[in-house]
């Protein structure tokens, strides 16, 4: 009798959700419809660039649409599959929210680029180069927090390096000294913010804040007072490097292969953490340290040590992170330059489920919405630019509220450890 | 036969107490040893120090006649001790084979991790020792009983030879102690030695060569298992006659003083933990929750308390609905709730005793008058009851948190019966307490019944849910499997229903 009873409360419960998701799409559907189709005039076109200015051997097409029967086609798949949700259900509430982010964002940018010519490869290619600090910052929370410390002075770590950054490569005339100037510099922070919260138990989210507050502080001052000449503050940036073969395949060529070395070492670093952590030793052993300690410690693993070197190697992968603002992009130091982008980097921590794969695939929406935000503002598009200045954080708490749901963090994240 | 593990004359201080005081065990070879001893006995500490986890401060360790030092669990493993924690030393995200490889990995290719070699080893202990389970299984999906072979695994995959179970029985049930107790044996005809940790006085007797009884940091003595008997082993721990058997009279149960129907609730991670669970208690009497821990029961009694919202279903007691009630309206409604962590729902660990004391009714007259409390209301109940409940300390004035588990959960009963209820919830009313305090707070409870209190006793030990209950309903995954007639029921059936089967209707089904 009871079984039955289970049965009737779970079918509710999955009734309840299945119309919650199904009308979620409609109103979807129907705001697209609303704001982009009937804002589109009929017979225009919107044009996507698939190719890089002058930089390739083998140019494709561009992808040439008429701007209102696109955003139709978008509104009827939305709708479609909406009505499809309500009626019969879809098991994945992946496919469902791809649905909605596909749609939506193509019959934006259809409306957006209407009567002009968008370049998507492009805004592929800066995403890309936009979500390299986050993801780094992200690869920072996953290390530290896979060993139970949580490191929210990830901005002021990430401040603090692009100022050694600069600074060094600067006075040395040499960009890779700048480099390894900035990665200690991370490391040797994070060294302090793991002393504190390892040895003397300090509050990691306090130790972590003092930190971002020392970061902005200290850097702020320096820059006021020493950098505002050029002497100390130019530096030049890393050239990018084509990869010969592969930079020349459409689309994915320019976004991928032609890059700077910040980007590739991200690149690199999130398939090498995502080795470590799951088909190493080391990686068992600091997943483990974070999710039960003691039970680490009876098996004869060093709690501590763990902890320190893993929170000092996550500092060190922000220092990288820092010097992308820099030396790795605009050559100079400029006050609070970091503008967030370590904190949006621990929300894709938590987005990403603590893996580094998902922490980069989370770090790429941020980086996303970054660089829509600037190819918007050049396209002219009727919305304030201060509005499409906030899209990179209002989809970080979107995202942080609505879709990640209860993400399940290690199960000793920060707690300090006592024997 | 020689002596595999000899501990001489250790002693352990920890600020204001002495854990161990000279203490002495010899542990055979091939044999099992068990130490018996109450809550705070010093049992643990000495594990411990023969694990490396605490140093002694004085005394000698010789394994196989050698006299070692022991710094680190890394020490005692070289050693071939092995030991098995009471609270599992299990990661629950990990799989089997990583839990049992973490800190001696195998390796491949240099740097990667072996799984495949680990499962295979796995594999072999498995058949060599009747450990079945599945390698590749992560620990959160397995039942606790095989989660302890998981342990036991663990210790034997690092070729240990001298095995310290820590309470191994306290989470099982009745079935999985025997599947214990079995493949104990087998590891004693494979030429281990055991050293058995328990304060269950027939397990004791049923399963060891030597036993060795601690009370208060001491050795009490040793007793051969032929001339031990239950009542001579309480003796020997509490230091004094002890009465195990709960005396009380035939229960006069009268009309229902709480209905439950159908009742459905989630737990914080919102798993539907209470599956429609209907029963319902009568004034002047006992019912008794059986079930092994994480069935359901913890959760039920949160709704009941109103710790928990109730997701479908009805609470009525005495005609008013109080499903989804405030835990203050419950409360006031005449409920007395002894909670299963007194410490993080029972009491408030760094106030006095005195506020401890008034923390359902500080609100009220005479102990508040208006907005301020009154003092000295609030020190004479509290002196007035310490008095009544026999609570050792040695004022009103001290923190809770300074006080033993048995006097802090005499302070929670004392406050509960201070006040006119009708309905008392007891959730695992004596867990972690020492034989004396288990004996005082079962008495009271049976005061309460015969005084016409309904009672609710949610109970993970069989033993305790047998001497309280008049009647009994087992749980299993959060439902309600039965409930039988506590003078019917026997150990063997209720053991079956906690494991979910029911034992007439099984033998009809086939």
């Amino acid at each position: 009798m009871s079984n039955t009873n289970v049965q009737v409360t779970n079918l509710a419960l999955e009734k309840r959700k299945r119309v919650s998701y199904g009308m979620t799409l409609l109103i979807v559907g129907v705001l697209m419809y609303l704001f982009f189709g009937l804002n589109t005039q009929a017979g225009v076109q919107t044009t996507f660039g698939l190719n890089v200015a002058g930089t390739q051997a083998i140019v494709i097409p561009d992808l040439i649409v008429p701007a209102q029967t696109t955003i139709y086609l978008m509104v009827a798949i939305i709708v479609f599959a909406g009505a499809y949700q309500l009626a019969r259900g879809v098991k994945s509430t992946g496919l469902l929210i791809g649905i909605i982010a596909f749609t939506f964002v193509t019959a934006f940018l259809t409306w957006a680029a209407q009567d002009k010519s968008f370049n998507l490869t492009g805004m592929l290619s800066s995403s890309l180069v936009r979500a390299t600090p986050i993801a780094l910052a992200a690869l920072c929370g996953v290390i530290s927090e896979r060993a139970a410390v949580i490191n929210i002075g990830v901005e002021g770590i990430m401040l603090m390096s692009a100022q050694i950054a600069v600074v060094t490569a600067s006075i040395t005339q040499n960009l890779y000294i700048g480099l390894i100037a900035a990665i200690l510099v991370g490391g040797l922070v994070a060294a302090f913010h793991a002393f504190l919260v390892i040895r003397f138990k300090v509050d990691q989210v306090v130790s972590g804040v003092a930190i971002n507050i020392i970061g902005a502080g200290l850097t702020s001052f320096l820059s006021a007072k020493y950098l505002q000449s050029d002497t100390l503050n130019n530096s030049g940036t890393f050239p990018i490097i084509s990869i010969p073969i592969l930079s020349e395949i459409p689309v994915l060529g320019p976004t991928l292969f032609a890059n700077n070395i910040i980007v590739y070492l991200m690149l690199v670093l999130v398939v090498l953490m995502h080795i470590t952590l799951f088909y190493t030793p080391w990686g068992l052993r600091t997943r483990a340290v974070g999710e039960h300690p003691k039970a680490a410690d009876t098996l004869g693993v060093n709690v501590y040590l763990m902890r320190y070197v893993n929170v000092i190697i996550g500092g060190m992968i922000a220092g990288l992170g820092g010097a992308y603002f820099t030396i790795g992009s605009v050559g100079r130091f400029d006050e609070l330059m970091t503008s967030g982008k370590g904190f949006i980097g621990l929300a894709a921590t938590i987005f990403g489920k603590w893996t580094p794969i998902g922490a980069f695939a989370s770090s790429l929406i941020f980086g996303f919405a970054d660089s829509l935000q600037v190819k918007l503002q050049i396209l002219r598009v009727p919305i304030p630019s201060e509005f499409l200045l906030m899209a990179p954080y209002i989809v970080t708490m979107i995202i942080l509220t609505g879709v990640v749901g209860r993400a399940i963090p290690p199960a000793a994240d920060g707690q300090p450890y006592e024997k | 036969m020689a002596n595999v593990l000899e501990l001489q004359g250790i002693t352990k201080r920890f600020p204001g107490v002495l854990a161990n005081d000279k203490i002495d065990i010899a542990l055979r070879e091939g044999k099992i040893l068990a130490l018996l001893g109450e809550n705070g006995a010093g049992k643990s500490t000495l594990m411990n120090i023969l694990y490396g986890l605490y140093k002694p401060d004085e005394g000698k360790i010789f394994v196989r006649g050698k006299e070692v030092e022991i710094n680190g669990p890394n020490d005692a493993i070289e050693l071939g001790i092995g030991m098995v924690h009471q609270h599992f030393m299990l990661i629950p995200v990990m799989t089997v084979v990583e839990n049992v490889m973490l800190g001696v990995e195998s390796i491949k290719n240099g740097l990667f991790l072996d799984r495949e070699k680990v499962a295979k080893r796995i594999h072999e202990i498995s058949e060599q020792y009747g450990l079945e389970v599945d390698p590749h299984a992560y620990i959160q999906d397995l039942p606790v009983g095989i989660q302890q072979r998981v342990e036991i695994i663990k210790v034997l995959y690092r070729s240990a030879d001298i095995l310290i179970l820590d309470e191994p029985t306290a989470v099982l049930t009745p079935q999985e102690v025997e599947g214990l107790f079995k493949i104990i044996n087998t590891l004693i005809k494979a030429g281990k030695s055991i050293i058995f940790i328990t304060h269950k006085l027939k397990e004791v007797i049923a399963i060891a060569d030597d036993i060795s009884v601690l009370r208060l940091g001491r050795m009490v003595g040793s007793i051969e298992p032929s001339n031990a008997t239950p009542q001579k082993l309480a003796t020997m721990m509490v230091g004094r006659d002890v009465s195990l058997v709960v005396q009380k009279k035939v229960a006069e149960p009268k009309e229902a003083v709480l209905k439950v129907e159908n009742l459905f609730v989630r737990d914080e991670r919102q798993n539907m933990t209470v599956r429609g669970v209907s029963f319902e208690v009568r004034k002047g009497e006992v019912l008794g929750v059986a079930g092994v821990q994480g069935n359901g029961q913890t959760e039920l009694v949160y709704a009941l308390t109103g710790l928990l919202p109730v997701d479908g279903g009805t609470i009525e007691l005495e005609g008013k609905m109080l499903h989804n009630a405030t835990p203050r309206q419950i409360l006031e409604s005449g409920v007395a709730h002894i909670p299963e962590d007194r410490q993080r729902h029972g009491l408030i660990l760094n106030f006095p005793i005195h506020d401890n004391m008034v923390l359902c009714t500080y609100y009220k007259e005479p102990f508040a008058h208006g907005v301020s409390l009154q003092e000295k209301p609030i020190f004479s109940n509290a002196e007035e009851l310490i008095k009544q409940y026999d609570v050792r300390t040695p004022n009103i004035y001290v923190n809770v948190g300074t006080l033993s588990g048995g006097n802090q959960q005499k302070v929670i009963v004392a406050r509960e019966f201070s006040r006119p209820i009708d309905l008392l919830i007891a959730s695992q009313p004596t867990r972690g307490l020492d034989v004396g305090s288990i004996e005082y707070i079962h008495l009271q409870i049976i005061k309460k019944r015969d005084e016409g209190t309904g009672v609710l006793v949610v109970s993970s030990e069989l033993d305790e849910i047998l001497a309280l209950s008049d009647r009994i309903a087992v749980m299993y995954k959060g439902q309600i499997m039965d409930v039988l007639d506590a003078k019917q029921a026997t150990k063997e059936d209720l053991g079956l229903l906690m494991a979910g089967i029911h034992p007439e209707k099984t033998s009809k089904k086939k």
